[in-house]
C-alpha cells in the first residue's frame, strides 16, 4: 500500500488577512452554497404546467420534500461564474502534472462535439439513420490501430483504469479458453505503477507479484525472467514508465512472457511521449489503453469525463468485448451481442464516450501523421529541457539519465532544507502554477514528476524553470517562511484535510432550528 | 502548426541546452529496428476548414433526434438543456481543470461536487451520495461488489427488470471476479418474484424503476425480504427525471442507490459522455467506490471542500482499494449539478408532470390503435406496446417515414421472446403533434 | 515492566503472561501523519505470524499492521476504532490496537528490543 504519509493540516493558524465587509478581495470572491441562496420554489426554468390528466403512477407519487434549491437564471450564473474562477486550469496557466499530460484542449473539439448531427443523436436509434456516428468510431478506432501498430480496437471503456480492467479481462478470457483460468492467476506489476493497474487486475480475482526495478529506474527483462512462472498470466507494465523512463528491456521482456505462455499488458498512460516515433504493437504488446483525455487532447472536466479506448495484438482480439463497429465498405454496423462466444462480455452500457470521439478524431486529424510526430518530439523535448535546466539545484534518482516526456526528481535535495516536497509545491502555488504530481510514483521519495507537454511556448517553459529556480534557491538559502505557510496568495490557504477525513461531512444538512 | 507553440529556433536552443545533437537522440533508448521513421500511415495535419469539412460530412450521415417525432428512451432520455448549462461547462476553469488533488486552487469544483453530493442524496433520499461514476451501467456494477464487501458474500440477484445492458455488465465483472449473480427472466410486466430468490447467500438483490419495460415497483417489500436475509437492496434508475415525481428509492428501503444521470444536463451524445449516480446510506460509505468531496476549514478557518476519504481508493489501496476507478464524470456532473439548480424542487416537479402527462397522452394514443396494446399499469414517462407485427421491421419502416417510435426490445435481448414488443418513451420535448405522427403512423403500419 | 518487542515493520508486541498488546511504534505513527480510521481484527481470530492483522489509515496513506507473533485475538481497542488520533497521541499506551494470545512465545526472541529497534530506526534515516 502507499504508505508514504505526510502533514495534513498546518501546524498553526497564522493571523487572518485584513478583512473586507463581504469578505471577497476585488474579484476573488467568496460564494455561498446553492443550499444557502436559493429556494425551493424559485426557478430559472419557464416549464408549462401540463392540462389536467389522470395520474398513472399508481400508488407511487412522491410526496414530501426533496430538498432542491432552485435559483432564477442570473443568480445561477453567477454562482457558477464565481466558483469558476476559484479554479487553476490549462487555459491559465502551464498545468506540469506528469503523468496527466495537460495539454491545451482545442475549441475546434468542442466545436464539433457539439454538432447536433454528434450530440443529437441516441445510441439506440436505428443503426440506418446513425451511419456517420459508425463511421467516425471506425475512423477513430483506425487512427488508433495505426499509430500503436495492434490489431483490433475496443472503443467502450470508459476511462483509463476500465480500459485496463477490459484488458486485463480480455486476458482472463484467453486464459480460461486454453483451461488455464485456476492455474495463471498472477500478475507482475512494478512498484511503480499507478494505483490502477494492480487495483484492477484484484478486481477480477489476480494476485500482484511485485517486479522491482533496478537502480536505473527499468525493468531488466532479466528480472522478469526471475519472477515468471506457469502461474504467471501477465505482465502490466506502463511505457515510458511512471518515472519518464522508457523501459529499453521491452522486446525481450515481451518475449519472456510469450515464451511462459502468459500475456503483456501495457498502460498506455503515457502515450504521449513516443507517438509517431515507436509502435507498441511492434514491442510485443498483447494489449494496451489508450487515455484520450490524455494523449488525444479531450478535456479534464475537473476529473472526468475521460474515455479509455484499448487495442489488442491478433492473439487476444478474438477475446475483446461487445460492441464493436463492424465495416461493410461505406456502410456500417453495430456487433452488439458476440457472434462466436468468445467476447468476454460486456464492459458498460451502449457503445463508449462518443463526444471524446468526436474530440479525439478532431484532434487527430488536425495533427496528421507529421503533427502527431512533432507533438511527441516537442513533449519530450520540453521535458528535458527543464529537466537540465533544474539538474543542478534538483536532485534526480536517476543522475544524468535523459527523460522521455516527464521529468522525475525527488526531495533529497530540500533535506537539509528540512522542507518538504509538499512545501514545495504548494510554494508553486502562490508563484501562480500548479504543482507538478507529488508523491508519485512511490517508488522514489517525496517524488516530484513534471510534464510540461508539447503545449508550453519556449517562453512560457523559460518563466516556468526560472521560477522554480526561485523557489529552489530560496529553499535551499533556509528562506523557510516562503514554504511551510503556503499557499498565501491562493483563494484558500492549506486546508485541514484530517478534520475533513476524521469528522466527514459529505453534504449539505439543514441546520437544526434554532 | 496551430497547437504547437515551439519554432525551430527554439527546438534548437532547446536541443543546445540538452545537450544532443537532434531530437532522436533522445529517443535513443528505443530498439534501433522498432523506431518508426517513416511517416504514420494517415493523411498530414489539417487546417480547422478541412477537420470541418470532415467531420460535418460524418454529422450530416446521421438523423438527429430533433428532426422529426423521437420517443426513444431505454436508457438515454432526449431533455430540454437549458441554454446556460452549455455556457457554464465550456467555462475555461470547468472545462480545463484536474481532478481537485491541490483543493486551494480548486474551490470551483470542489464546491460544486459538494453541491452535487447533496442534489444526489436528496434526489434519490439516500444519506451520502459520491462524486460521480462513468454511468449508471458501471455504477450498477459497482454496486454490487459494494454489496458483496458490506456483506461479505458474493451472490448478486438481478431482476428481470433490469436494463439488460446493464444486467449484461454486471454479469460480466460478476463472472470475472469468480463471483455469481442470478439472472432472472426478463420481466415486462413487473410479475416476477425476486422475494422468493433471496436467500442467506445473497449480498443483493438489484432492482430498477421505473424499470426498463417502465413499470414503477414496489421496492419496500423486497427490501423487506433483503433485509430478513442480511442482504442488501441496490435500487437503479435510469431516467433521473423520473425522481420528481415517483417515491424515491431510499424512502423505499433501498441501501444503494445507482442511476443514470444523463437526463439533466447531458445530451444524448450517442451513448456517452454518461453520468453515474451513487448512493448509499452513511454507515456504509468506507466501502463506497469513488471520489468523495467533503466539508473542512482552511489555516484561516473559512468553509473549504476538499477530496476526502481517499484511503478507500486505488492510489493509495492499490490492490486493495475498493474499486480501480479514478476518473470520475466531473464535467457531465457540473451540467447535471447546474440544470438541477436552475430547474430547482419545483421546476423538477413541474418538468417530471410533464413528462408523465405526455407519456400518459401517447400510451392513449397507441392503446387506441388496434393490435396495439399497452402493458403497463404504473408507468413515468416510459411504457411497453405489444404489435401484432414484428418490432424491429415496424421501427425501420416506422423510421422510414420519419417517426423515432422507441426501441424493439429484442434488439437487447434477442430470442428472449420479446419480438413484438417495443419500448415507448415520452418527454416534455414532445408536442402533441409528435405523438398525433406517431399514431398515425403506426397506424399506418400495422 | 512488561518487556516491549518490535518488528521490522514498526509493530510492538508488550508481552505480560501469555498476552501481548499490539500496536504500532511511535516512529511509525509519525511517518502516516494524523491517523483518521482504523480497521480491528475480530476478537477470537487466529492470526499467523506476520499475516495482516489490522489496517491504520491516515489521510494520504494506508498501512498494514502485521501480527508480530502468531496467536488469536482477545481484544480490540474500541478507544482508537472511536478516536484513531490517540495512536499518534499515545502509540505505545492508549494507543494499542488489539491484543493476543500468544501461541508459541519463542518467537518473541526473532524481534528487536527496544535499544536494538532505535539503532535499526537510525539505520533507516
Amino acid at each position: 500500500m502507499n504508505n508514504q504519509g505526510r502533514p495534513t493540516r498546518s501546524a498553526s493558524a497564522s493571523p487572518t488577512r485584513r478583512g473586507s465587509f463581504t469578505g471577497n478581495r476585488a474579484l476573488d470572491m467568496e460564494e455561498a452554497l446553492i443550499f444557502e441562496t436559493g429556494r425551493l420554489d424559485a426557478s430559472g426554468v419557464d416549464i408549462e404546467e401540463p392540462a389536467p390528466f389522470a395520474s398513472r403512477l399508481g400508488g407511487y407519487a412522491r410526496t414530501g420534500e426533496i430538498g432542491l434549491p432552485g435559483l432564477s437564471e442570473p443568480e445561477a450564473v453567477r454562482h457558477y461564474v464565481r466558483l469558476s474562477r476559484n479554479n487553476y486550469s490549462i487555459d491559465a496557466g502551464l498545468y506540469p502534472l506528469g503523468s496527466c499530460t495537460m495539454k491545451h484542449n482545442p475549441r475546434l473539439n468542442e466545436k464539433m462535439a457539439r454538432l447536433p448531427g454528434f450530440c443529437d443523436i441516441h445510441p439506440l436509434q436505428p443503426v440506418s439513420t446513425a451511419q456517420g456516428a459508425l463511421e467516425l468510431i471506425d475512423a477513430l478506432a483506425r487512427a488508433l490501430l495505426t499509430t500503436t501498430g495492434m490489431s483490433a480496437a475496443s472503443m467502450s471503456p470508459k476511462a483509463g483504469a476500465h480500459g485496463e480492467l477490459c484488458g486485463m479481462m480480455a486476458i482472463k478470457a484467453a486464459i480460461a479458453a486454453r483451461g488455464e483460468e485456476t492455474t495463471r492467476r498472477v500478475v507482475l506489476v512494478p512498484d511503480s505503477a499507478h494505483g490502477t493497474n494492480p487495483a484492477s487486475a484484484a478486481l477480477i480475482g489476480f494476485s500482484v507479484r511485485a517486479v522491482p526495478a533496478g537502480a536505473d529506474g527499468v525493468v531488466s527483462a532479466e528480472t522478469v525472467r526471475a519472477v515468471l512462472g506457469p502461474d504467471v498470466a501477465a505482465i502490466m507494465l506502463t511505457n515510458p514508465n511512471t518515472c519518464g523512463l522508457f523501459e529499453r528491456d521491452i522486446v525481450a521482456i515481451a518475449d519472456a512472457l510469450h515464451e511462459a505462455g502468459a500475456y503483456f499488458y501495457c498502460d498506455g498512460a503515457n502515450f504521449n511521449a513516443i507517438v509517431g516515433k515507436t509502435r507498441p504493437g511492434e514491442l510485443g504488446v498483447d494489449v494496451m489503453h489508450i487515455n484520450l483525455h490524455k494523449t488525444f487532447s479531450t478535456p479534464h472536466g475537473g476529473g472526468g469525463p475521460g474515455a479509455g479506448p484499448v487495442v489488442f495484438s491478433e492473439r487476444l482480439a478474438p477475446f475483446a468485448p461487445v460492441p464493436h463497429v463492424v465495416r461493410n465498405g461505406e456502410m456500417f454496423e453495430l456487433a452488439e451481442h458476440g457472434a462466436d462466444g468468445l467476447a468476454f462480455g460486456r464492459m458498460s452500457a451502449f457503445h463508449g464516450q462518443m463526444g471524446m470521439f468526436v474530440r479525439a478524431l478532431a484532434f487527430i486529424l488536425s495533427h496528421g501523421a507529421d503533427g502527431l510526430k512533432q507533438a511527441s518530439e516537442d513533449a519530450v523535448l520540453a521535458a528535458n529541457y527543464v529537466r537540465v535546466s533544474l539538474k543542478d539545484l534538483m536532485s534526480a534518482p536517476f543522475g544524468e539519465r535523459a527523460c522521455m516526456h516527464e521529468a522525475l526528481f525527488d526531495d533529497r535535495w530540500l533535506r537539509d532544507a528540512g522542507l518538504t516536497t509538499l512545501d514545495f509545491a504548494k510554494a508553486m502555488i502562490d508563484e501562480g502554477y500548479h504543482p507538478m504530481t507529488v508523491y508519485f510514483p512511490l517508488v522514489v521519495h517525496g517524488a516530484m514528476l513534471i510534464e510540461p507537454t508539447e503545449s508550453e511556448s519556449k517562453t512560457s517553459l523559460d518563466l516556468f524553470i526560472m521560477t522554480l529556480r526561485d523557489l529552489a534557491m530560496s529553499a535551499l538559502a533556509g528562506e523557510r517562511e516562503r514554504f511551510v505557510d503556503a499557499p498565501r496568495e491562493a483563494p484558500r490557504r492549506r486546508l485541514d484535510e484530517t478534520r475533513a477525513a476524521r469528522q466527514p461531512v459529505l453534504r449539505w444538512t439543514k441546520p437544526a432550528p434554532a | 502548426m496551430r497547437y504547437l507553440p515551439l519554432d525551430a529556433t527554439d527546438r534548437a536552443l532547446m536541443l543546445a541546452r540538452v545537450g544532443v545533437a537532434d531530437i532522436d537522440a533522445l529517443f535513443a533508448d528505443i530498439p534501433a529496428d522498432k523506431r518508426v521513421f517513416q511517416p504514420l500511415a494517415m493523411p498530414a495535419g489539417m487546417s480547422e476548414i478541412e477537420v470541418e469539412r470532415a467531420l460535418t460530412r460524418m454529422a450530416t450521415r446521421n438523423r438527429t433526434a430533433g428532426s422529426a417525432p423521437f420517443f426513444l428512451g431505454a436508457g438515454a432520455y432526449r431533455h430540454h438543456i437549458p441554454a446556460s448549462v452549455d455556457h457554464l461547462i465550456q467555462r475555461s476553469e470547468f472545462l480545463t481543470s484536474y481532478t481537485p488533488y491541490q483543493p486551494e486552487i480548486a474551490q470551483g469544483t470542489l464546491q460544486v461536487l459538494f453541491e452535487f453530493q447533496t442534489q444526489v442524496a436528496a434526489l434519490t433520499g439516500m444519506e451520502v451520495a459520491n462524486a460521480s461514476m462513468y454511468d449508471g451501467s458501471t455504477a450498477c456494477a459497482e454496486a454490487m461488489l459494494m454489496a458483496h464487501r458490506v456483506t461479505r458474500r458474493n451472490k448478486a440477484v438481478l431482476s428481470g427488470g433490469l436494463h439488460p445492458q446493464y444486467a449484461d455488465v454486471a454479469a460480466t465483472l460478476a463472472r470475472m471476479a469468480g463471483d455469481a449473480a442470478v439472472r432472472m427472466p426478463l420481466d415486462v410486466r413487473a410479475s416476477e418474484d425476486i422475494a422468493a430468490q433471496i436467500d442467506d447467500a445473497t449480498s443483493c438483490v438489484i432492482v430498477q424503476t421505473p424499470d426498463f419495460f417502465g413499470n414503477l415497483r414496489d421496492l419496500k417489500p423486497i427490501a423487506a425480504a433483503a433485509h430478513a436475509h442480511g442482504a442488501l437492496l441496490v435500487a437503479v434508475f435510469t431516467e433521473a427525471v423520473s425522481l420528481g415525481a415517483v417515491r424515491s428509492p431510499g424512502e423505499m428501503g433501498a441501501d444503494i442507490v445507482v442511476g443514470e444521470g444523463q437526463s439533466l444536463g447531458n445530451a444524448l451524445n450517442f451513448g456517452g459522455p454518461y453520468l453515474g449516480l451513487f448512493a448509499t446510506r452513511l454507515k456504509y460509505v468506507r466501502q463506497m467506490p469513488g471520489r468523495l468531496a467533503g466539508e473542512t476549514i482552511d489555516a484561516d478557518g473559512r468553509r473549504s471542500f476538499v477530496l476526502t476519504l481517499s484511503t478507500r481508493e486505488q492510489h493509495i489501496r492499490r490492490e486493495k482499494a475498493t474499486s480501480n476507478i479514478c476518473t470520475n464524470s466531473g464535467l457531465c456532473a457540473l451540467a447535471f449539478s447546474i440544470h438541477l439548480t436552475l430547474l430547482g424542487e419545483a421546476g423538477l416537479r413541474r418538468l417530471a408532470r410533464l413528462n408523465h402527462g405526455h407519456a400518459v397522452d401517447l400510451a392513449e394514443r397507441l392503446g387506441a390503435i388496434k393490435g396495439v396494446s399497452v402493458l403497463n399499469e404504473a408507468f413515468f414517462n416510459e411504457f411497453t406496446i405489444r404489435t401484432p407485427r414484428e418490432a424491429k421491421g415496424l421501427i425501420e419502416d416506422l423510421a422510414w417515414r420519419g417517426v423515432i417510435g422507441g426501441l424493439p426490445a429484442s434488439r437487447l435481448a434477442p430470442g428472449a421472446g420479446l419480438d413484438d414488443l417495443i419500448v415507448v418513451a415520452a418527454t416534455e420535448l414532445d408536442s402533441a403533434a409528435d405523438r398525433a405522427a406517431y399514431a398515425a403512423a403506426l397506424a399506418q403500419c400495422l | 515492566m512488561p518487556e516491549i518487542r518490535f518488528t521490522k515493520d514498526h509493530e510492538y508486541v508488550r508481552v505480560d503472561g501469555d498476552v501481548g498488546t499490539v500496536g504500532i511504534s511511535d516512529h511509525a505513527q509519525q511517518q502516516l501523519g494524523d491517523l483518521v480510521f482504523v480497521e480491528l481484527p475480530a476478537v477470537g481470530a487466529k492470526l499467523d505470524k506476520g499475516a495482516g492483522a489490522a489496517v491504520v489509515e491516515s489521510v494520504k496513506a494506508a498501512s498494514d499492521v502485521f501480527a508480530p507473533v502468531s496467536g488469536v485475538v482477545v481484544a480490540v481497542n474500541g478507544e482508537v476504532d472511536a478516536e484513531p488520533g490517540l495512536i499518534n497521541q499515545d502509540a505505545l499506551g492508549r494507543g494499542w490496537i488489539f491484543k493476543i494470545k500468544l501461541a508459541d512465545r519463542k518467537q518473541l526472541d526473532a524481534l528487536m528490543g527496544q535499544s536494538d529497534y532505535e539503532a535499526f530506526l537510525k539505520t533507516l534515516a
